[in-house]
């Protein structure tokens, strides 16, 4: 298997992390290397397995639902990079 | 006392309940050796003003009933910490003060430790060797060319040049128990389940521990028992009864039967490597235990399995930093601009390779060829495990495939740097408890580890083994303070 510039292109815009050129060229020589590795996983027939989802064999526990915390709206907007009064700020979206 | 950073942490517990020494003094030394020691570029964050008045004010009205009564501690910069920065070695947190406290810290703050900072770790925890941090590469104290191991390479440092009595690291495929190994110390990664992961910041979910990093075994005991708690903040969190570990603690394992795993002879694994495993059986038989071949067929498989698995969770769980609601945000001419610049510029090239592998293994017409085959592929290595341990008590293998290695000497290879986790990863696949100890030096004298792997839960029975044979091994580590000058 090979993985060309124009998947990594699709790759990058999916993972939402722009990529130039060389970048991009890096990226995939360090990707084909990585997946050789990982196709050593074809060698193992397992139509018959189930998939492992957790290790932790129990089933999640239920509580009731009930506010335990309230009043974070200082402490949620504390770390943003920009804020105007209670509200993040982006760049605009809408025309 | 001038010795007071050369103690262990159950020697200072013990001096400091003993009215011998107060936390002031220890918490003194501690900061004062970190301070001398900034060349190892242990800290990332230090908080040393705080950590002497919060001393000041334990021994002002001291409880000597508490584990960790007034001791200093640093801890791994993956924690959060309130009031003070958490950075998880990324460009992205730089500037990020959480506004909560970790489970895991805050367990440790009630037994009356104090936290002096935070330490150095590769980015989002990913990496072998620390040079991925943002805040640049750590020193090995055993000698300044080598990498400290990772993630918790800070950490590694940190206990083993005793600029902290003990310390937390996390562990997804290695990360406590390669850095101990590649400093002479002892780290355990418990059980998944065992420690809650509310307040860490995440790397790869079903597979993220918190584990102590410690100079001894039962200094190592006393701070599982302390960190183990059921939290129902963390929905994988598991209420089992956990053991008083530090107090249970025996050097008698006559009996136990240990497994050898024939797969974990890896091709070309250095001699050096292969006679320590030797020795290490023979320290076990020593100790009364019952040795047995086992066999765990898919070893193999368990490291490109991770390398699916690990990526496809880290880019799920890193696809928060996007520069709107914390961290480092930069410009861009609309909000997809902001996004994928923000990303680009503020993670670094092994995260974005990671976050790539695992966007693109999760991706439409992949999702089966390698995810869900992963997902199959680590059922088959679990099952491996549940069949030998039908046999046997515990399993024995070495920690690493090797010493530490030189910093730079893999930076450029990825994969020869995944290669360090070949005997660790497949305990984060099954969810077991492991635990890496000191037990001898290769030619260069650089320290190489064991690791005894337990049943889920059976942290006990690891911890006994590993007490048992530390005092058959008695390791001592070569450190000569190069770094103070």
């Amino acid at each position: 298997m090979s993985i060309d510039l124009k998947t990594i292109k699709h790759i990058s815009k999916l993972s939402r992390i722009s990529v130039d050129e060389k970048k991009a060229e890096k990226l995939a020589g360090d990707l084909n290397s990585i997946f050789d590795f990982i196709e050593k996983l074809n060698e193992l027939k397992t139509d018959n397995v189930e998939p492992l989802t957790s290790v932790a064999e129990t089933t999640l526990k239920l509580r009731s639902d009930e506010v335990k915390s309230k009043n974070l709206r200082d402490q949620v907007i504390k770390n943003s990079p920009k804020e105007n009064e209670d509200y993040f700020v982006v760049p605009k979206v809408i025309e | 006392m001038s010795d007071i950073t050369k103690q262990s942490l159950s020697e200072l517990v013990e001096n400091i309940k003993g009215k011998k020494l107060s936390s002031s003094e220890v918490t003194k030394a501690f900061v004062e050796r970190s301070e001398k020691s900034k060349e190892l570029n242990s800290y990332i964050t230090e908080d040393y003003t705080n950590a002497l008045n919060k001393a000041k004010k334990f021994d002002e009205k001291p409880n000597l009933d508490l584990k960790l009564p007034g001791i200093p501690m640093a801890v791994k910069d993956l924690f959060c910490t309130r009031d003070l920065r958490t950075t998880a070695g990324s460009k992205i947190l730089n500037n990020f003060v959480p506004t909560y406290e970790s489970t895991v810290t805050q367990n440790i703050w009630n037994e009356g430790a104090i936290l002096m900072g935070k330490l150095n770790c590769d980015e989002f925890a990913m990496g072998s060797s620390n040079e991925t941090s943002f805040f640049g590469n750590v020193q090995n104290p055993i000698d300044k060319n080598l990498v400290p191991g990772g993630s918790s390479g800070g950490s590694s440092s940190a206990v083993a040049a005793q600029l902290t009595p003990i310390t937390i690291g996390t562990d997804t495929g290695g990360s406590i128990r390669q850095p101990a190994s590649f400093t002479g110390i002892v780290g355990l990664k418990p059980t998944y389940g065992s420690c809650s992961r509310y307040g860490i910041v995440a790397f790869a979910s079903s597979l993220d521990q918190a584990g102590p990093m410690a100079q001894n075994v039962k200094d190592c005991a006393l701070l599982q028992e302390v960190i183990s708690t059921y939290d129902e903040k963390d929905s994988t969190s598991i209420d089992f009864k956990r053991n008083e570990y530090s107090k249970e603690l025996t050097k008698d394992i006559k009996g136990k039967k240990i497994g050898i795993p024939k797969e974990y002879r890896v091709d070309g694994m250095p001699k050096e490597i292969e006679d320590l495993w030797k020795k290490g059986i023979e320290y076990a038989k020593d100790c009364g235990a019952e040795i047995i071949d086992i066999s765990l067929p898919h070893t193999n498989y368990a490291l490109p399995t991770y390398y699916i698995v690990a990526p496809a969770e880290a880019s799920s769980n890193l696809a928060r930093y996007d520069g709107v609601k914390y961290g480092f945000r930069a410009e861009g001419e609309n909000l997809i601009d902001m996004y994928e610049k923000t990303r680009s510029e503020g993670f670094g090239a092994e995260v974005q390779r990671r976050i790539m592998i695992g966007t693109y293994v999760l991706s439409s017409g992949y999702y089966d060829a390698y995810y869900l085959k992963a997902q199959k592929v680590r059922k088959l290595i679990k099952n491996d495990f549940d069949d030998a341990y039908k046999k046997v008590d515990a399993i024995l293998t070495p920690s690493t495939p090797s010493s530490a290695f030189k910093i730079g000497e893999k930076t450029n290879d990825p994969v020869s740097m995944y290669l360090n986790d070949i005997f660790t990863v497949p305990v984060n696949l099954a969810g077991l408890p492991g635990i890496s100890i000191p037990a001898g030096h290769d030619a260069k004298g650089y320290p190489l580890g064991l690791q005894i792997i337990g049943k889920a839960f059976d942290e006990q029975n690891i911890l006994n083994i590993a007490y048992a044979m530390e005092e058959k091994i008695n390791f001592k580590n070569n450190i000569t303070d190069w770094w103070i000058k």
